[in-house]
């Protein structure tokens, strides 16, 4: 009774009035609606900062509009197609060896009949995730190192040359990439062995009573089973193939490996705060930003189109 | 019939075989550090260890615990993981609460507003230039408060409370208990799983912070073990031989001590790990759900 009188009177009030009537949600709400405004809406300005010449000591309106002066120097520059190029390479060989490994890894725990074992496995796959990427750089520059590495030991035991891991442009993405898969692929298979046990039982039932073997039962079954959970996470890689970030290769590179390791983001970290070329940087920033919004949001609708799987 | 059994124990042959490799690749490297910081110097000088930690002793622990270097980064370290896991607790409660009340007039927009921000931002350099305006650089404040909620977090409390029965504060509604106190006296004491959660996403997250104190920090006295051990791993600093007389104990420091520091940097997490667990993943799924 009470609450259809509510919803009655609700309905009449403009509103500020309900903002009032709100106002204890609203100022539970306060400081983390302060958090967003001021951390992430008043950034956005940075998208003026791209066309203006800004400097620290004067208000951003005050700076002197230059148009796409930046986009045109960046795209004129040496660096812009080694840096596109970089991007891209390291994103889809990235997605081509990292993707795979959590939804095979799920599937391959998912036939493994005994429980502490496979609970154990779980568990120690799951650890990286929680090692700071300073720390696992610094395992794998040690590991790697040379001529001390135990990498490198091994290649001389075998008769092999010592090879400066960290200095050859060749090695790059081969450590950028590995190491990530060692971070992330138990962790990532969480979702996929969730989409495996959501997966109704009877259809494995039916499966066996058709004669389905193993094998048989994960191609015809579990994958069709996971698909959905595939396609969106693959929406969502795909979706920010643009963007490859710059905290942990800046903990890897160097001048020597610049030539394949040096991305957008990280160029935008050197030349906007360690140079200090602030609307160069924001330039940059922004174009990568946008070219990763653009890129979402066609992935997301031809997924859409092609197989009904969006993420809204 | 000997046929189908040899497949079966080759499948299963197969099976345990890619998860013990899995395993191992894991946990290898890690072992190695270990068995790196427990050995005898001179062997781990000589790189005469791998996996077993000959020599085993502790020397090296008890000079990294006694390193004054060593010893601020860890104390930085705790204080940033003890106020920012505070931080972020309050406020991402405070906001995700409100936004799980379906009568909230704010709740639609607001919520609008923050999935936004997951897909456009307005990048590194301007985001950097507000913290600086704020008079934020140089201050500890500023390795917390930037990063003060998780969007992903804030959505993953939400759905939690969202699922809360509405029945359960309905009346303390009625008898006219405030917002604030069906908060932290109703909703709060059923939803200790997402306490957990959070208070273990964040305290990690907090716990392996480097690029907010490499941004905004620039007094390394104040800088948390993630940048110290950036300097010691990969920067080659020699600071923790920093007044040490030439002899084995400045050659444990230059070679063994950072192996005894990853070890302590890691260890509190690899302890706490393996029990908690269940949490850890838990937030997985509730995300996943609206995910």
């Amino acid at each position: 009774m009470t609450t259809m009188i509510q919803k009655n009177t609700r309905k009449k009030k403009t509103f500020l009035q309900r903002l009032w009537q709100d106002k204890a949600f609203v100022l539970l709400a306060l400081p983390g609606i302060a958090f967003y405004i001021i951390f992430h809406y008043v950034p956005m300005y940075g998208v003026w900062m791209a066309f203006t010449n800004y400097n620290m000591s004067k208000p951003i309106i005050l700076s002197d509009f230059v148009g796409i002066k930046w986009f045109e120097q960046f795209f004129n520059s040496y660096f812009c197609g080694r840096l596109i190029r970089n991007t891209l390479t390291i994103s889809l060989k990235g997605l081509f060896f990292s993707f795979p490994i959590p939804i095979l890894f799920a599937i391959i725990l998912n036939e493994v009949r005994h429980t502490k074992f496979k609970r154990t496995v779980q568990t120690v796959s799951y650890l990286p995730h929680f090692i700071s990427t300073v720390v696992a750089v610094g395992i794998l520059k040690d590991i790697f190192s040379a001529p001390d590495g135990i990498i490198n030991q091994l290649i001389v035991m075998l008769g092999g040359k010592e090879i400066h891991f960290f200095n050859k442009p060749q090695y790059f993405h081969g450590l950028y990439i590995g190491s990530g898969i060692w971070s992330s692929f138990g962790w990532g298979s969480i979702l996929y062995i969730a989409a495996i046990a959501g997966i109704d039982p009877q259809l494995y039932e039916a499966a066996t009573i058709d004669g389905a073997n193993r094998p048989q039962q994960i191609w015809h079954v579990t994958i069709p089973g996971i698909l959905p959970t595939v396609v969106m996470m693959l929406i969502m890689n795909v979706g920010s193939i643009m963007s490859v970030g710059y905290e942990k290769i800046i903990l890897m590179y160097g001048p020597s490996t610049y030539e394949t390791a040096d991305v957008i983001s990280t160029y935008v970290y050197r030349r906007g705060l360690v140079s200090g070329d602030y609307s160069f940087g924001a330039a940059i920033g922004l174009f990568n930003n946008v070219i990763n919004l653009i890129l979402l949001l066609l992935v997301n609708k031809i997924s859409r189109k092609v197989a009904d799987i969006a993420l809204w | 019939m000997n046929k189908d059994k040899f497949w079966k124990l080759l499948g299963d042959l197969l099976v345990y075989g890619i998860c013990i490799i899995a395993a191992l690749i894991t946990l290898v490297p890690l072992l190695h550090i270990l068995a790196l910081s427990l050995a005898d110097q001179k062997l781990v000088i000589a790189k005469d260890v791998f996996l077993i930690p000959w020599g085993l002793n502790f020397e090296s622990y008890k000079l990294v615990v006694n390193n004054p270097s060593f010893l601020t980064a860890y104390g930085n370290t705790i204080w940033v993981t003890v106020i920012g896991t505070l931080l972020n607790l309050l406020t991402t409660f405070t906001l995700a609460y409100p936004l799980s009340q379906k009568n909230f007039c704010l709740r639609r927009p607001i919520m609008l507003a923050i999935t936004f921000t997951m897909f456009f931002s307005g990048g590194l350099i301007p985001s950097y230039i507000v913290v600086s305006k704020m008079g934020l650089i140089g201050s500890r404040w500023a390795m917390i408060i930037p990063s003060a909620i998780s969007t992903w977090n804030l959505i993953i409390t939400r759905t939690f409370f969202e699922n809360i029965p509405d029945s359960l504060f309905e009346s303390a509604r009625l008898d006219g208990a405030s917002e604030m106190t069906i908060l932290f006296k109703i909703v709060l004491p059923v939803s200790t799983t997402i306490i957990a959660v959070m208070t273990l996403y964040y305290a990690v997250a907090q716990w392996n912070t480097y690029m907010s104190a490499i941004l905004y920090v620039t007094d390394s006295k104040m800088h948390p073990l993630q940048v110290f051990l950036r300097r010691v791993l990969l920067q080659g600093s020699e600071e923790m031989a920093v007044g040490m007389q030439v002899g084995s104990a400045r050659d444990m420091a230059v070679h063994q001590l950072k192996y005894s520091a990853i070890i302590m940097t890691i260890l509190p997490i690899v302890c706490i790990y393996p029990f908690l667990q269940k949490y850890f993943v838990k937030g997985v799924m509730i995300g996943a759900v609206k995910g």
